[in-house]
């Protein structure tokens, strides 16, 4: 059904993307017509949620203006937020709901595009079971539609199967940090970043995916902090590394435990914090025994005398931070490698004190919002599980239902993609996800949308993925609503309501209301506003881990941000988890929890030799599909590239810009290189936010963590070799 | 802004090209960046660094100017040159010892960073300090650097025998005064590959 209605290259010229360089009426069009007003709120990327203000004109954004009071970041932005304007009146900003006919997408009216959803998510259900039909919601969504999406699915559709896009995202650090501390949540306010004496960060590459967190970084540095880097790549932070830990792809979970043991070894631990605030101890010490540093070294690369250094240095701090991103989690043991890490921070007696603690960096747009009231397959309103009786009970009676109507824990994201392949789930209702682009194995994806007998999607753009839809709708940017997101730190914040969608454009959470009353499920989506949405929401997160009851719009505008847990109106927030060293467990014991190692899941081998490793680049955001529409950012970097060691190259006779050609067990690219010396020589690197035929998620595998479901997007085997000549596509 | 200095700091640059991108945004010049950013030596390391103009006491870019087209302001700032006297002949694109301004073509016109003295005059910092996320450029008060920061903030370059002062300051490691830049030190070509 779902195959591509029209040939790539017409879909293209048609829906883009196409980069937009310049704003409304060319440049110098505000000198003439100056914008009528500013609207203070925050970037619609990444997890940082920068304040910015929108220089608006009438309905439309044209451009910028720094917002120095927001303290987080306080004026300062990377290119994807000064440039995020040039996607206002974007000239491939869908407008009309379309429906695929046999030329490609015919604009359709709103009754007759959500009539024909709604009918055909009926038919399916009534002939294979409610659970034929899955959600997918987004972490790129303001908090109140990634609940409303969880409501949808199970209210509306009466589906166990809802999923988003953060299930590549945060899910790794979220099942450890529950593990350990029972609450999915950065421990600290970013301030402690600056105020630490030593940071130790993690496949993080906080230079080009958390560009504002560098200053804290160097803040700290300023004071004489040390900073210590493990990463495959020399990514920008690593320039001021005082340690660089060049780990062999995979290998994180030796290093750390490695570290761990030194620690040990040389009775750095904190015997008192760990006596009178965690638990299992013992069984963690005896598990680091075998991995000395020597042994450590042969997995991970990394010289015994530069672990020796970097667990001495972390250990004798009198305040140290650990930070961790992508590059450590997703992996087939990312929850594991994450758990390493908060053991080495708990065993040193850091956390909960100023400048001292573990922290993840939150990736996506509301990372951390969008996971939190109930997009997540597990997860209920206020961060609860979906199995546990008593939230059950507490969320069906704000939503007016029955605890036995609400559905169980569903598949997540990978996983519904398999069952889409297996032909168990036969509908996919989407919004916010470009799975064509982000989940790995595109081709496997591919053909996985092509079996579906519905497929419906919201978006503002035309996603790659959303060119295999039945009916697409057209729905809003983040600055069209008003709602909250929050940020890397916890601190939930105000995002305003700009301009009204375009044209026939809608707001997304009146698209979904919508479709709940054409289900015949109406009166339990009876909002005007995102408000009362956000107003239901708080009700239904109280009493829960991510209680949102004390927050308002209005306290939040007042006090730049309020983080939870928030239960009561006249409560401060929470900008500091574990003060005293008190976790959210019951007995309020951090959990020190064993690891062991296992082998990737696409192991190099004698025909796959070499690691290959992927992620981002600093002018692109996530799947591309708004940043590869916008010209300010893609003239920063075109094009991916495969980075390779000139040693590595030299073996292969490649030159810098040669066409290579990146072979893995599942697919083939064939992209220009960058020969560089700041990559492992066993290691190439391919940022991922293209699609198609430059899409490195061609590449990528499935394995999954067997507790937080990530896939393994950090470590694949491959070969490569010279390319005689350029894809037929660039030539 | 009274008070308040311009602050280079190229090793705490990470290569996003915020500044760039963002001077593109100012009111003076639409669409054109004065930012001066270069990739190091890609190849062989991720060091980057961003640069404004050094808004130089005795400008050589006004010396060599034939036209005298390009003039400082009480406050110290160099500016664009005037366009009704600027004839594109690049001696100051030449001359400028930092490799500052740029000749736009399509205008027949030699433009630099002027300090945004759109948003300076007005109260505001000047756009690219203000947006740089690891504050490699950086607009503040001198004794606010001189507490938070250890590098020195240093203005007196030697370019060989010759002694240039600047309005702006670049930050050096502790303990200096000067900051020699000897034009031999560029031309070996040893080393790495």
């Amino acid at each position: 059904m779902a195959k591509l209605p029209a040939s790539l290259a017409d879909l293209t010229k048609r829906f883009g993307p196409h980069p937009n360089s310049t704003p409304v009426g060319g440049w110098q069009d505000e000198v003439q017509n100056p914008a009528d007003r500013l609207v203070k709120t925050h970037c619609c990327f990444c997890g940082q949620q920068c304040g910015i203000q929108l220089k608006v004109r009438g309905n439309t954004v044209i451009g910028f203006e720094p917002w120095e009071e927001f303290p987080f970041n306080q004026g300062k932005l990377c290119p994807k937020g000064v440039k995020r304007y040039l996607q206002s009146n974007h000239p491939d900003r869908l407008l009309e709901p379309l429906m695929r006919d046999d030329h490609g997408f015919r604009e359709a009216g709103w009754d007759e595009s959500l009539d024909y959803t709604v009918r055909r998510l009926k038919e399916i259900q009534a002939k294979y079971g409610k659970d034929s039909v899955a959600v997918f919601g987004g972490a790129s969504l303001i908090t109140e539609k990634a609940y409303l999406m969880g409501k949808f699915a199970r209210v509306a559709l009466g589906t166990r199967h809802i999923d988003y896009n953060g299930r590549l995202c945060m899910v790794s650090a979220g099942t450890a940090y529950k593990l350990a501390f029972d609450v999915d949540r950065s421990p600290i306010p970013w301030s402690d970043i600056a105020a630490a004496d030593v940071i130790f960060a993690i496949g993080a590459n906080i230079g080009e995916c958390a560009p504002i967190t560098t200053d804290y970084v160097w803040r700290a540095r300023d004071h004489g902090a040390k900073l210590i880097i493990a990463d495959p790549r020399m990514t920008p932070i690593s320039r001021n590394a005082d340690l660089y830990l060049p780990l062999r792809p995979g290998s994180d979970l030796v290093l750390l435990m490695s570290i761990l043991h030194v620690i040990l070894e040389e009775g750095l631990e904190d015997k008192k914090f760990i006596e009178d605030h965690t638990s299992g101890f013992v069984a963690v010490a005896e598990s680091v025994k075998p991995y000395n540093p020597r042994m450590a070294a042969e997995r991970t690369g990394v010289p015994p005398d530069a672990i020796q250094r970097a667990a001495c240095m972390f250990a004798t701090a009198e305040r140290a931070v650990a930070m961790h991103a992508r590059g450590t989690e997703h992996q087939s043991k990312g929850v594991e490698n994450v758990l390493a890490l908060i053991n080495i921070a708990l065993i040193t007696g850091n956390i909960g004190r100023e400048g001292a603690g573990v922290t993840m960096i939150t990736g996506q747009g509301n990372g951390q919002g969008g996971r939190e009231h109930g997009q997540k397959c597990d997860q209920l309103p206020g961060a609860r599980s979906i199995e546990d009786p008593a939230a059950r009970e507490h969320v069906a009676k704000v939503w007016g239902i029955s605890p036995d109507e609400l559905p169980g824990a569903g598949y997540t994201a990978q996983e519904i993609m398999n069952a889409i392949h297996e032909g168990e789930i036969k509908a996919l209702f989407s919004i916010c996800f470009n799975p064509l682009v982000s989940l790995p194995q595109a081709e496997y994806t591919r053909a996985a949308l092509m079996k579906l007998e519905f497929f419906g999607v919201v978006d503002f753009f035309l996603s790659e993925t959303a060119q295999h839809a039945d009916v697409v709708l057209p729905g809003s940017l983040q600055e069209e609503e008003e709602g909250v997101t929050c940020n890397v730190e916890g601190r939930v914040l105000h995002i305003a309501k700009a301009v009204d969608p375009p044209a026939h454009a809608r707001p997304d959470s009146e698209i979904i209301c919508d479709l709940a009353w054409r289900l015949g499920k109406g009166e339990f989506f009876p909002y005007h506003s995102t408000r009362e949405i956000f107003d239901e929401l708080r009700e239904a997160s109280r009493g829960g881990i991510a209680d949102y009851y004390g927050i308002t719009y209005e306290r939040i505008d007042k006090e730049y941000g309020v983080f939870w847990p928030c239960p009561t109106a006249d409560h401060p927030g929470t900008p500091r988890l574990f003060e005293g060293g008190i976790s959210f467990h019951p007995d309020g014991k951090c959990r020190l929890i064993v690891t062991d190692w296992r082998e990737s899941g696409d192991p190099v081998a004698e025909d796959y030799p070499i690691y290959l490793t992927t992620g981002r680049v600093v002018s692109q955001y996530l799947s591309g599909t708004q940043t590869r529409r916008i010209g300010g950012l893609t003239d920063i970097y075109p094009e991916p590239r495969v980075e390779i060691h000139p040693r590595l190259a030299a073996e292969h006779a490649i030159e810098d810009k040669d066409w290579v050609t990146i072979t893995t067990r599942r697919d083939e690219i064939t992209l220009r290189a960058m020969v560089v010396k700041t990559i492992r020589p066993d290691t190439v690197f391919i940022p991922y936010h293209w699609a198609n035929k430059q899409s490195a998620n061609k590449l990528t595998h499935r394995t999954l963590d067997p507790r937080s479901k990530i896939p393994e997007y950090k470590v694949s085997a491959c070969r490569i070799h010279r390319a005689e000549h350029a894809p037929e596509e660039a030539q | 802004m009274y008070g308040y200095e311009f602050f280079v700091d190229t090793t705490r640059c990470i290569s996003c090209q915020s500044c760039i991108k963002a001077c593109e945004e100012c009111g003076t010049h639409r669409g054109v960046s004065m930012i001066n950013f270069d990739y190091v030596d890609r190849r062989n390391t991720i060091a980057t660094a961003a640069f404004v103009c050094f808004h130089c006491d005795d400008p050589t870019c006004a010396q060599v100017c034939p036209a005298d087209a390009i003039k400082v302001g009480e406050d110290g700032i160099v500016q664009s040159a005037l366009k009704s006297r600027c004839i594109a002949c690049s001696n100051c694109v030449l001359a400028c010892p930092f490799g500052i301004p740029k000749l736009v073509i399509e205008q027949e016109l030699m433009m630099k960073c002027d300090m945004c003295y759109d948003r300076t005059s007005i109260g505001k910092k000047p756009m690219c300090a203000t947006v740089c996320p690891s504050q490699a450029l950086t607009y503040a008060r001198p004794e606010d650097i001189a507490r938070t920061r250890r590098e020195k903030p240093v203005n007196t370059f030697l370019f060989g025998q010759e002694r240039v002062t600047t309005k702006v300051f670049m930050m050096a490691p502790p303990g200096s005064d000067e900051i020699v830049l000897d034009v031999m030190d560029y031309m070996w070509n040893g080393g790495s590959k």
